[in-house]
């Protein structure tokens, strides 16, 4: 009954521009792909087995995470036609990704027909200060976050979809279960404040104060918010389920294991049934080896993709 | 009123599931997450969520729903499809792929407005319904076809067919689930009650 009633009192929509992309059918897409696993793929190839295998989306790139990490260089947003040619392939949503702050590239994402915008700190970041504004876009944005200060201040910029960090490309779960735990920690921190203390909170958190209140009152995300950056196993993606994310972001881990198309199968299945122990344990079996992987612990602070954004 | 202890299901694969769950329990409906045939096999009425379709249409097949649906529909079991949901119950699609349950004689076209930037919001009319209705179009499929025994339950301006249904199947090319209201899942209520 809440979550009705809740839905009509997004108090921030009111910064949106109403001559664009309504913010109900922005987070309505992000509502569509919950309890689903979107994929990284880097050839027409890998969207069709993707596809096949029952992503809810995939993730158009030029490189998947793991191969930027190892190439190094500047990392920009994907060649048009390769993001036309996997558009023209497949019939489910196709997302891409654009630099932080670079709102040039999100535009011409946008005039490519791309159905969502990964603002993400996997590329480059384009501006050391501030976020794309999303609220002027038609096309939704799904942002990174580590914790909820994070999180708020990218809906507050208009993302309609959250995602946690982790740490992309190194096939490490550890820090999309730090980040999923940290944001879900405080939000139910909030709901334990008196009204009057939720300023000082938003002041703490470095987020909007009217979104802060929002939570106070729902004891959720206002938007859809999924797991991403070193889920590299099924288990893994039930794992984040259970921890209490709404989907799953795979980047490097299907195309870099030994067998993409069963481990795509395995991980969508893992996500449906995160519950379900039995058939976690069958899905689990014949995958042959997952991407070898990279120990967060062992990457140098200064070198992690989580510490960009602001 | 035939039967008011009704149970209603929602498919719970993948999609806006929850959605669904939250008004049911607003209009005070049992009502399950549908993860298994044995799930399935308690309820009353079955709604295919909002979602991705491959998606949700790859996992009725994993799991084998689509010959106890039809069981079930033959003793009575009302369905609903929201959008991927009205793509799966569909006769056929005008793409080839996925290949949907054939649960209501009409022939779906997906994506039928555009990409996600197409995606809309209007005022709509629907049959049996008094006041107006929001619909909440994301990619949205429209019905392109229907043999003479489907009801027309709701129209664009333009004549696009956007609601339909048949003896107790129905399906909606847009979303009732997020628009705050509840009158399409109330009439869906009375349908699986058969008081329509």
């Amino acid at each position: 009954m809440s979550t009705l009633k809740d839905r009509k009192s997004q108090t921030w929509k009111d910064h949106s521009k109403p001559e664009v992309g309504d913010w109900r059918v922005k987070g309505g897409l992000a509502q569509m792909l919950k309890g689903g696993v979107i994929m990284d793929v880097v050839t027409v190839d890998h969207a069709k087995i993707a596809e096949d295998a029952g992503a809810v989306a995939v993730m158009a790139l030029e490189r998947v995470p793991s191969d930027i990490r190892k190439d190094g260089g500047v990392a920009r947003a994907s060649a048009p036609e390769l993001i036309s040619g996997i558009i023209d392939s497949v019939s489910i949503p196709v997302m891409a990704k654009a630099r932080i702050g670079h709102f040039a590239e999100a535009q011409i994402l946008e005039a490519l027909g791309v159905d969502y915008c990964d603002e993400s700190e996997v590329l480059t970041p384009a501006d050391n200060a501030f976020h794309i504004n999303k609220w002027d876009f038609k096309m939704p944005f799904v942002c990174g976050a580590t914790n909820l200060g994070e999180a708020l201040r990218r809906i507050g910029e208009g993302a309609s979809m959250i995602r946690t960090k982790g740490e992309a490309g190194t096939g490490d779960v550890v820090q999309a279960v730090t980040h999923a735990r940290q944001i879900l920690n405080d939000i139910k921190k909030i709901q334990r404040l008196d009204d009057e203390e939720l300023m000082t909170e938003a002041k703490n958190l470095q987020a909007p104060y009217e979104l802060v209140c929002e939570i106070k009152n729902t004891g959720k995300l206002p938007v859809v918010n999924f797991a991403a950056g070193g889920v590299a196993t099924p288990a893994d993606a039930a794992l984040l389920m259970q921890i209490g994310v709404e989907g799953i972001f795979v980047g490097s881990g299907i195309f870099n294991s030994e067998n993409p198309e069963k481990t795509a199968d395995a991980i969508v299945q893992a996500t449906t049934h995160f519950e379900d122990a039995d058939l976690l344990a069958e899905v689990s079996k014949g995958l042959g080896a997952a991407m070898r992987g990279e120990e967060v612990s062992k990457i140098n602070p200064e070198e992690r993709l989580e510490k960009r954004g602001w | 009123m035939v039967d008011s202890k009704i149970k209603i299901g929602v498919l719970s694969l993948q999609g806006d599931f929850i959605e669904h769950l939250d008004v049911l329990e607003t209009l005070s409906i049992e009502s399950l997450k549908v993860k298994t045939i044995s799930d399935l096999n308690k309820v009353d009425g079955l709604i295919i969520p909002g979602g991705e379709s491959t998606t949700i249409k790859k996992l009725i097949d994993r799991y084998g729903f689509e010959e106890p649906i039809k069981e079930k529909i033959s003793h009575g079991m009302s369905v609903w499809g929201t959008c991927a949901g009205l793509i799966c119950i569909a006769e056929k699609l005008s793409d080839p792929y996925p290949i949907p349950m054939n649960l209501i004689d009409a022939e779906i076209s997906r994506n039928w407005f555009g990409r996600q930037v197409d995606s809309f919001e209007t005022d709509l009319t629907f049959k049996g319904i008094k006041n107006k209705i929001k619909g909440i179009f994301i990619r949205a499929p429209i019905v392109k076809k229907i043999s003479p025994n489907v009801e027309i339950l709701s129209s664009l301006k333009d004549g696009t067919i956007v609601a339909i249904k048949q003896n107790k199947i129905m399906g909606t090319s847009f979303h009732p689930e997020l628009s705050g209201t509840t009158a399409v899942h109330d009439y869906f209520i009375r349908l699986t009650k058969n008081e329509n």
